[in-house]
């Protein structure tokens, strides 16, 4: 194990050596390892470009919901259309874009910042990428079909059980996020192992970047919230199909459990949506205040708390089910509570920007565009957290207004920032600087436009999802300025994508360290090689890259030779042993694929078809983990 | 050759006392009984739910479910993990008969549970089924749910037994062994809960 | 009553911030009949207050972000401008645990006590009851205390006496809000929710269901009515009476046509053979404010209108159209118009 028998001292420079390394490591472009690939950047890079695509769709599906609130009783929508529109919106934001959008970054990121050369099950994670471009697909698919869920992205049921909703368009939903269930859960305990067991030696836990503190907490709350969820939608497709009664208040079911259920895990899973988005920020920062996040602590102590207490808030969604008053006191308590660490974070990167030397570029601009818009997002939250007040509020479009403020302009204006910051690493190419700063102001001001006017509306008591309103009851102007505002937003946005666009066919070379950025993604080439890094990094602060030792170590260390990968201690990051990474393989698509037809059999009632799914998966799976004939001595037999 | 050797005396020290850290495989099956175990909580929170807003439990019409049975299902599941156990602890001395040996064990014990809990069903099924009512959703819903893991554990188990028959494992290979055995466990703790809450709690 | 609504009255009358001053004035304060800045019952005072106790708070604790975020911005621009090191422990435990745990604090304690004076009207026990069970989509509406008093989509109470609502579903989620009024209460399917309503002004205030129950989700109104006992009882007695109204010869025809339709499948009419209960009570359609739970007003055009086919006005509600003969429909909508 000791490090001489593993790694043959050599300059990192030595041509042939990296050579080799790229050669072992680099998957040579074909349509065999379009699907076979395993590599993290590949993968992390999908995940975003798919998340993106669902992103316009869904916002597609909003700018067309705005278009029919724009005046009153407008026709043209009929309800049903309205009803779908809503409710692929929402489920597709939340499920298909927040969350894998997030987990396109991490899963490019993570490995970089920790110095490592991919993640701890590479097969895992490409088996997850399929599966999750899989059910967006299902889900989406069923848009195109007019039969996409209309029972609102929390489908309370009765509405969403028979005989209410009769029909193909729950079954997506259930079935969607049962599936979708599969990819996240697998991901985040991809991201903890790899959090865990792969950072460079040296990364002590104190010394881990916050980005990825965020990513490993988010994964957390994933592990312990995601069964909620699963289980409601898994006993709703049993009320729904096979005569069930879970849900069915005439014979001993509850309907009220739905809601407990999809709750205990929605509110953890807002954070789920939020957190990684607060690492971009702490990861953007430092670059652009040419210092550290203050109170390193704290900043990771809230990250801590907050997906604790996530899981001691839930029932302050149902604030008018008429629950007795003492839980409604004690679940106010703790959702007041939770300010407290975000209050932190904020605080923490004020201060950060007063102790440093800020250069404004296009994501620090965004940054600001986050905390300005989150604090005033995060001020509704707090007011909801009020029994008294909630109960005015819920259900209307002041509570629209509050989630737009803090996912809006808490998850995607860091999630632009995050996008114009690591552009040069994901592509190797520069932004225009210009056409960033336009963009920026366009979705700054078309995002106020759009969602301020809505606190009034919903101060105005105008409830949320409906499909159209009287003109008589002062909606009229706010919601006019509302639908003026997202097309404004909408061409902000376009911009984005437009600079994105241009910068990967035109734009200028990026160095490989163009912000001077403290992680240690900064130390590999823009984008990395297959292998990210010839040397495994030696960590000894919390910057490594403004850190010399590190910087000369990169580049006077010795390469680890080989499809190899180092494994260290979970607290102290102490080197361990080296790990052979797996090869590139289809197995995972295959094994995707087999899902994918038990889910379509199972949504068509075609069971036949879903039992030769469940064989091609455990077939699949099999031959996955089939371990290689061994001779005993490799093996190691006692004779 | 002689540094082969080296490493793989260590390795097998690693493999009974593992100075060299709990590997990712270890990590990553933790995790996901982590997330299983949650599922089964949630599953049983949302049982104890509906029966306290119910009045009488089961319902009127619904005897308590049987014991005897039971009892014996158990009796069979739980001892289940010994041999694994032994098994486990064998193929690290690299002694590939009682890893062998164990996991027949194992699989033979765990095909009986299930073969018992068919058996069960057959009469309980008599006297209401999945649709009856809530209750009813609820006690098979689970038991089944339970079910299929103890059956894919089976298949995991069957899988190494054959894995092991051609001989991929030995005291320096042995982790699927220690991954396999960690789920088996975990699918037998469940039962525990499942037992103490769906068929004794009825009764206090 | 007791106070209304502590900071309630109190607060009501600063100024709102620019911003907001702009929108309200944007959209002409007109929203008045369903607004909860218009608030005239004892519930809605107590949540008024709170939203302008959190408004306030809110534009303080924002100022304070605002000013330290342009302030680090403008540090920059200045040459002496340098990067310092330091933890900022101190403004950080301050700024974001101390303070926000003060104003926290406070926060939650006046919302606990508003919460307290919510969970029962003023002066303990209700005068008036009433009842009300939700449908996809309009409202049921009965008062016990003269158990034929049974209408829909509307609701009348008397000013400055407590009235207790009971919430049912006979179908699925739903939920009662008249902003003006009260905050919400659901109708959850399988449960009794209760509420309560109190106002001391006359006046004709709207509510809305504001949980998503279905494609007409967006038309379940109903329009609360509150007046003067004396009132108030006159309506109720004529809501139970069972309709005896001297009829036109057109209305006999209209009359004769709805008993021997369909209508009398869906619909009750008191004093006459039908009693059906699919749709709502029409004994005193004559005299509502809308039909269709807010979809259409109440008048001959569209009353014809929502006989022959409902699902014009009100897209997927459970009245299909009616094959009524043309000849017949004028004396049907008369007939009806007669139901005061
Ligand atoms: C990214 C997602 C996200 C985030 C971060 C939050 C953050 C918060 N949310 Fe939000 N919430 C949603 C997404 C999110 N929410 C969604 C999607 C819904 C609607 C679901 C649906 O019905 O469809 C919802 C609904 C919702 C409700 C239910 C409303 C209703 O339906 O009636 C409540 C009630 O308590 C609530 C509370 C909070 C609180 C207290 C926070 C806090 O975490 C906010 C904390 C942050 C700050 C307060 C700002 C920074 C702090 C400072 C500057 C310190 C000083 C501040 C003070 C002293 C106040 N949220
Ligand atoms: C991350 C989450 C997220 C995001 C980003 C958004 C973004 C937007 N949302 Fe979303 N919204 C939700 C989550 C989100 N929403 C949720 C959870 C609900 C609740 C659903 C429910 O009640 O069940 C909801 C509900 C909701 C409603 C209430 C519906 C109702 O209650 O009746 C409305 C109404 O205006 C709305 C509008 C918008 C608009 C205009 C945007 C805009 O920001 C969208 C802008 C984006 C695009 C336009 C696409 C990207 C554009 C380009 C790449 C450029 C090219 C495109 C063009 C030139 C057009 N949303
Ligand atoms: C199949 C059942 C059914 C039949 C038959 C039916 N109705 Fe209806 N009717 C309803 C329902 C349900 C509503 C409530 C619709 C809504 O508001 O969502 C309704 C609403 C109404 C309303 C408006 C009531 C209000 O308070 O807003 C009127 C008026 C009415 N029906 C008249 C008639 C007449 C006249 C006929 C016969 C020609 C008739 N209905 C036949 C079910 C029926
Ligand atoms: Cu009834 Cu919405
Ligand atoms: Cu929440």
């Amino acid at each position: 194990m000791s490090a001489s028998t593993e790694e043959r001292p050599s300059p990192s420079t030595d041509p042939q050596e990296l050579a080799r390394l790229e050669q072992e490591w680099g998957e040579r472009p074909s349509v065999h390892s379009f699907f076979s690939t395993v590599d993290h950047k590949r993968i992390g890079r999908r995940y975003m470009i798919t998340a993106g695509a669902f992103f316009i769709l869904a916002g597609m599906d909003a700018m067309v919901m705005r278009t029919q609130l724009a005046r009153p009783n407008a026709s043209i929508l009929s309800p049903e259309e309205y009803d779908q529109l809503f409710t692929m919106h929402g489920t597709a934001m939340i499920f298909l874009v927040a969350t894998p959008m997030f987990f396109g970054f991490g899963n490019f990121l993570v490995p970089l910042m920790i110095g490592a050369r991919d993640m701890a099950f590479p097969r895992l994670n490409a088996f997850g990428y399929w599966v999750f471009l899989f059910a967006g697909s299902i889900m989406f698919g069923s848009q195109f079909l007019g039969k996409a869920p209309d029972g609102g992205w929390f489908g309370y049921v009765p509405l969403t059980d028979r005989p209410y909703s009769l029909g193909i368009n729950l079954d997506v939903y259930s079935l969607g996020l049962l599936f979708l269930g599969v990819s996240t859960t697998i991901g985040a305990i991809n991201f903890i192992v790899t959090a865990l067991k792969l950072r460079a030696p040296g990364m002590s836990l104190n010394r881990v970047p916050l980005f990825v503190w965020a990513i490993v907490g988010t994964s957390f709350m994933v592990i312990f919230a995601l069964p909620a969820l699963n289980l409601d939608n898994a006993m709703l497709f049993l009320d729904r199909r096979f005569g069930a009664h879970f849900f069915d208040p005439h014979d001993g079911g509850s309907t009220l459990l739905w809601q407990h259920l999809f709750w205990i895990f929605g509110h953890p899973d807002v954070y789920i949506i939020v957190m990684p988005a607060l690492g971009i920020v702490s990861a953007v920062l430092p670059a652009f205040c040419r210092r550290g996040v203050v109170a390193y602590p704290l900043m990771v102590l809230a990250i801590v708390t907050i997906s604790i207490i996530s899981f001691g808030v839930w029932v302050h969604h149902m604030f008018a089910t008429g629950l007795p008053q003492l839980s409604y006191s004690f679940f106010s308590a703790a959702s007041t509570l939770i300010t407290i660490p975000s209050g932190i974070q904020i605080i923490g990167w004020l201060a950060t920007m007063l102790r440093g030397r800020i250069v404004v570029r296009t994501p620090f601009l965004f940054v600001v565009g986050f905390i300005v818009t989150f604090v005033l997002g995060g001020f509704t939250g707090v007011m909801f957290a009020i029994t008294a007040f909630d109960q005015q509020v819920t259900d209307s479009y002041f509570v629209v207004a509050h989630f737009h403020y803090v996912l809006f302009g808490g998850a995607v204006f860091p999630m632009i920032a995050g996008v114009y910051y690591w552009l040069p690493k994901f592509t190797g190419k520069m932004f225009s600087e210009r056409l960033g700063r336009w963009a920026f102001w366009l979705v700054f001001i078309g995002f106020n436009t759009t969602f301020f006017p809505m606190h009034v509306a919903g101060l105005f008591g105008m409830p949320r999802r409906v499909y159209t309103y009287p003109g008589d009851l002062g909606w009229n102007i706010p919601n006019l300025i509302s639908t003026i505002g997202a097309y404004v937003l909408a061409v902000g946005l376009l911009l984005v994508l437009i600079g994105v666009i241009h910068a990967i066919r035109r734009g200028a070379p990026a160095e490989d360290d163009p912000w001077g950025g403290d992680t240690l993604e900064w130390g590999t080439a823009s984008p990395p090689k297959p292998y990210n890094f010839a040397v495994v990094p030696l960590v000894h602060s919390l910057h490594p890259m403004w850190d010399e030792r590190t910087r000369t170590a990169l580049v006077e260390g010795t390469i680890l030779t080989g499809h190899r990968a180092v494994q260290t201690s979970e607290l102290d990051g102490q080197h361990e042993r080296v790990l052979e990474m797996p090869e590139p393989a289809l197995v995972p698509f295959v094994n995707a694929v087999g899902i994918l037809v038990v889910v379509l059999g199972l949504l068509w009632g075609w069971y036949w078809v879903a039992g030769a799914g469940a064989v091609i998966v455990a077939g699949s799976l099999a031959r996955w983990l089939w371990p290689p004939e061994r001779t005993p001595e490799e093996a190691g037999v006692a004779r | 050759m002689t540094a082969v050797a080296k490493e793989a005396t260590q390795a097998q020290a690693l493999a009974t006392e593992m100075p060299s850290g709990r590997t990712t495989g270890w990590w990553g099956m933790i995790l996901f009984v982590t997330t299983e175990a949650t599922f089964f909580a949630a599953a049983l929170g949302s049982y104890f739910y509906i029966r306290f807003q119910s009045g009488q439990w089961p319902p009127p019409g619904i005897e308590d479910p049987k014991l005897t049975k039971v009892l014996f299902m158990t009796a069979l599941l739980l001892p289940s993990s010994l041999p694994v156990m032994w098994a486990e602890r064998g193929i690290r001395k690299g002694q590939r008969w009682r890893l062998r040996a164990g996991l027949a064990i194992t699989l033979v014990l765990g095909l009986a549970f299930l073969g018992m809990q068919v058996w069960e069903y057959s009469e309980d099924l008599k006297k209401h089924t999945f649709t009856t009512d809530a209750y009813s959703s609820l006690f098979y819903g689970i038991t089944t749910f339970h079910g299929f893991h103890v059956a894919v554990g089976l298949l995991m188990v069957g899988w190494l037994l054959a894995a092991s028959l051609r001989g991929s494992f030995g005291y320096r290979r042995h982790e699927r062994v220690r991954l396999t055995a960690i789920y088996w466990h975990f699918v037998d703790v469940v039962w525990v809960a499942i037992f103490l809450s769906l068929y004794l709690s009825p009764r206090l | 009553m007791r106070r209304r609504g502590g900071h309630g009255t109190g607060t009501r009358r600063v100024r709102p911030a620019p911003a907001l001053v702009l929108l309200l004035l944007l959209a002409g304060c007109s929203g008045g009949s369903q607004s909860t800045l218009h608030a005239s019952g004892a519930g809605a005072r107590r949540t008024e207050g709170l939203w302008w106790l959190f408004f306030w708070i809110s534009v303080a604790v924002f100022a304070e972000v605002m000013t330290l975020l342009g302030w680090a911005l403008w540090r920059r621009r200045r040459a002496t401008a340098r990067v310092r090191g330091g933890d900022a422990l101190g403004m950080v435990s301050v700024l974001g645990v101390a303070i926000p745990f003060v104003i926290l604090a406070v926060v939650y304690g006046i919302g606990l006590h508003d919460l307290n004076a919510l969970a029962s009207p003023p002066g303990k026990n209700a005068a008036v009851n009433i009842e009300v069970v939700g449908h996809r989509w309009w409202w049921e509406v009965h008062y016990p205390d003269q158990p034929a008093a049974v209408t829909a989509n509307e609701i009348h109470i008397p000013i400055g006496e407590s009235v207790r609502v009971r919430l049912r579903t006979a179908d699925v989620q739903h939920s009662f809000w008249v902003p003006n009024l009260m905050p919400k209460t659901d109708l959850i399917a399988g449960k009794v929710n209760e509420t309560w309503l109190y106002t001391d002004e006359a006046g004709n205030y709207r509510g809305q269901c504001a949980e998503y129950c279905g494609q007409q989700h967006a038309f379940m109104a109903f329009l609360v009515v509150a007046e003067p006992r004396a009132q108030f009882d006159a309506w109720v007695t004529a809501q139970a009476q069972p309709t005896t109204p001297t009829l036109t010869a057109a209305q006999q025809r209209g009359k004769a046509v709805f008993e021997q339709g369909s209508c009398a499948s869906c619909h009750t009419v008191r004093g006459t053979s039908a009693d059906g209960t699919v749709g709502p009570d029409l004994t005193t359609i004559g005299s509502r404010w809308s039909i269709g739970a807010g979809a259409a007003p109440n008048d001959a055009g569209h009353l014809g209108g929502w006989i022959a086919n409902s699902q014009t006005i009100k897209p997927g509600n459970a009245m299909p159209p009616q094959p009524v003969a043309a000849q017949d429909l004028p004396d049907l909508v008369a007939y009806l118009q007669s139901l005061k």
